[in-house]
């Protein structure tokens, strides 16, 4: 017991980030679940995309990392690919966003409500 | 040329989708003809890539010269040919709908050939994170195609589709993370030598991955429980949306998967860890009953339509997961067939709707004499969905039954058999109600037509007729299929 407790505190100390990504990922999610505005959907879909950003960028950092620009001297630097990736996400999820938004903008001036409940009384009549 | 044909392919339409953006400051009627040129040159290179992969075996090309792995790969074997070539052709075929029945703004033609580009991608893709780009350029595509409806109702359903297929890309994209966290690799081809090898098939990274990448997929091909988006996005999409993306979107989805249990996965992974299996045929076993059971009970047809679409894709998929050659052959062709006859359907949906105002099950009774060509052909197919025999719908369902029976796998033989009847019972209904009932709606006294009111046009027709006598016809096209896979897939099985 008492000798795996230093390893958990370790994991518990030097994986935040990745505590970070599960948070950002459950707010999400719960946003995405719960909220019945539509607005604030859409937000917990960025939330939720920001999440699965963050983890990928956690998997291009190496520790004492330079940024990958071939230099004189060279060292340890930080693995371009992630962020490669993760830079076309990023236009995916805005493209995503523009056109959820578009489409609440749209429902707004037809039903004149965002309340998700209020909408389905609405949309099924 | 002939080595440039892959990236020709997706190049193509998403050159020829921004045409009509800038031709629309000049006229409104640019789309149509634009889209038509497009897919007129796009068809006969699928074709002719379809051809190619015949003749030589798979094709590989590396995007920008960069080779594999580190540049994106592109890889066409007969199963991508195939997809390709279905998607080529069904998009070339609807536009003859669309000309009449589509929403006819250039906006509309653009997002078409972009939904066209997406679906091209995904199936030539030999890259887990560039089938994520184009996973999420065929979701933008469809959500916009989806909200081009008339009615508000269309904006409401599309940004239920958006939010829950986002999610289903999101997870997809996540397990992308753990595989290039276990491996540093995204090739797909690297990707399947090196899971087995370095990481082991039963490491938890592994099957988290697998879990969140098969996830991701059935949410996008509507597995049941995650199939709450497809019945409303279809329902209250134009008739050319909804025969296009129930013919197209789910499919390629489909594909996708077979994709990632073969080419990344691959079937050692299924054999070394059986409870992935068991949980991939357990889930298209509930997709075939809760669907079909759910199908019944719709009073509306588009509806039911979707909900046989879940169904029949827990087919799809259960020959996929059986992963024999000739399971792997039947869901092929069943995904084939599938996307002839439901597009087919809900394309003739569409023209008895404007003949005869009738979308209710209820109020289909007598329309047979109404609109005798489209209803003919929605009974041709709704018969050729079921199986009987002549139909191609029969062979799909038989090659994986055969599959499963050699496999074993008995429960899930007996899920197979059960779904042929359960698929009769929902489509049996409409086509007696079609021809041996009283009618409810009177000559007159049509309903309001959505999308516009226009009549119906030869080319409606037309493509309704041409998917109902394909539906039959493409039997001849089984043996080619058969063996086309069975040449280029082995190394894969």
């Amino acid at each position: 017991m008492n000798a795996t407790l230093p390893l958990q505190l370790d994991l518990l100390t030097t994986h935040y980030n990745y505590y970070a990504v599960v948070v950002l990922l459950g707010i999400g999610l719960y946003m995405l679940v719960d909220s019945p505005n539509l607005v604030k959907k859409v937000i917990g879909m960025n939330v939720f995309q920001t999440g699965i950003f963050l983890f990928f960028i956690t998997l291009a950092y190496r520790s004492g990392g330079n940024p990958p620009i071939i230099t004189e001297g060279g060292g340890p630097y930080v693995s371009p690919l992630p962020h490669v990736l993760i830079l076309t996400a990023i236009v995916v999820g805005v493209s995503l966003t523009a056109v959820a938004l578009a489409l609440i903008v749209r429902i707004y001036s037809e039903y004149g409500t965002l309340d998700e409940e209020t909408l389905e009384q609405l949309y099924y009549d | 040329m002939i080595e440039h044909l892959p990236v020709l392919l997706v190049v193509l339409p998403i050159v020829g989708g921004s045409v009509p953006l800038v031709a629309g400051l000049f006229t409104d009627r640019a789309g149509w003809p634009i889209a038509t040129a497009t897919m007129l040159v796009h068809a006969p290179l699928a074709g002719w890539l379809w051809w190619a992969v015949w003749d030589a075996g798979t094709i590989e090309y590396a995007v920008g010269g960069y080779a594999a792995p580190y540049g994106i790969e592109l890889v066409v074997d007969g199963l991508s040919a195939t997809v390709a070539l279905l998607v080529s052709v069904v998009a070339l075929g609807l536009l003859a709908y669309a000309r009449r029945a589509g929403p006819r703004s250039n906006t509309f033609f653009s997002m078409y050939l972009l939904l066209v580009t997406g679906l091209t991608g995904m199936s030539v893709t030999g890259d887990v994170f560039n089938l994520y780009v184009f996973l999420e350029i065929t979701g933008l595509a469809a959500y916009g195609l989806v909200a081009s409806g008339r009615e508000a109702s269309s904006a409401v359903a599309a940004l239920k589709y958006l939010i829950i297929g986002t999610v289903g890309a999101s997870l997809y994209l996540l397990g992308v993370g753990y595989l290039l966290a276990g491996t540093g690799t995204l090739n797909m081809a690297d990707l399947a030598g090196k899971l087995g090898s370095t990481l082991g098939y039963d490491s938890t990274l592994v099957l988290t991955a697998f879990g969140l990448m098969v996830g991701g997929l059935t949410v996008k091909v509507a597995l049941f429980p995650l199939h709450t988006w497809q019945p409303d996005a279809y329902a209250n999409a134009p008739d050319t949306v909804s025969a296009f993306i129930s013919a197209l979107v789910s499919t390629v989805s489909a594909y996708a998967l077979a994709r990632l249990l073969f080419s990344v996965f691959t079937v050692d992974f299924l054999t070394a860890v059986p409870a992935a299996r068991w949980a991939l045929l357990g889930l298209a076993s509930v997709s075939i009953i809760a669907g079909s059971a759910l199908a019944v009970s719709q009073s509306n047809v588009q509806r039911m339509l979707a909900y046989s679409s879940v169904s029949q894709f827990g087919l799809v998929v259960a020959g996929f997961t059986i992963a024999t050659p000739v399971a792997v052959v039947g869901a092929t062709i069943h995904l084939v067939g599938h996307a002839i006859m439901k597009g087919g359907l809900f394309a003739a949906t569409g023209v008895i709707e404007r003949e005869t105002g009738a979308r209710s099950v209820r109020s289909y009774a007598g329309m047979g004499a109404r609109s005798p060509l489209a209803a003919g052909s929605f009974a041709v197919l709704a018969l050729a969905m079921v199986g009987v025999p002549p139909a191609v719908g029969f062979f799909g369902k038989w090659y994986i039954v055969v599959g499963a029976v050699e496999s074993g796998l008995w429960p899930v033989v007996v899920v197979l058999l059960a779904s042929t009847l359960l698929t009769l019972a929902y489509f049996a209904r409409l086509v007696e109600r079609l021809y041996f009932a009283e009618p409810t709606i009177r000559e007159g006294e049509e309903a309001a037509v959505a999308d516009g009111g226009e009549s119906v046009s030869t080319g409606m027709v037309a493509v309704v007729v041409t998917a109902a006598v394909l539906s039959i016809a493409l039997i001849a096209g089984v043996p080619v299929l058969d063996s086309l896979l069975n040449e280029t897939l082995p190394p894969l099985l």
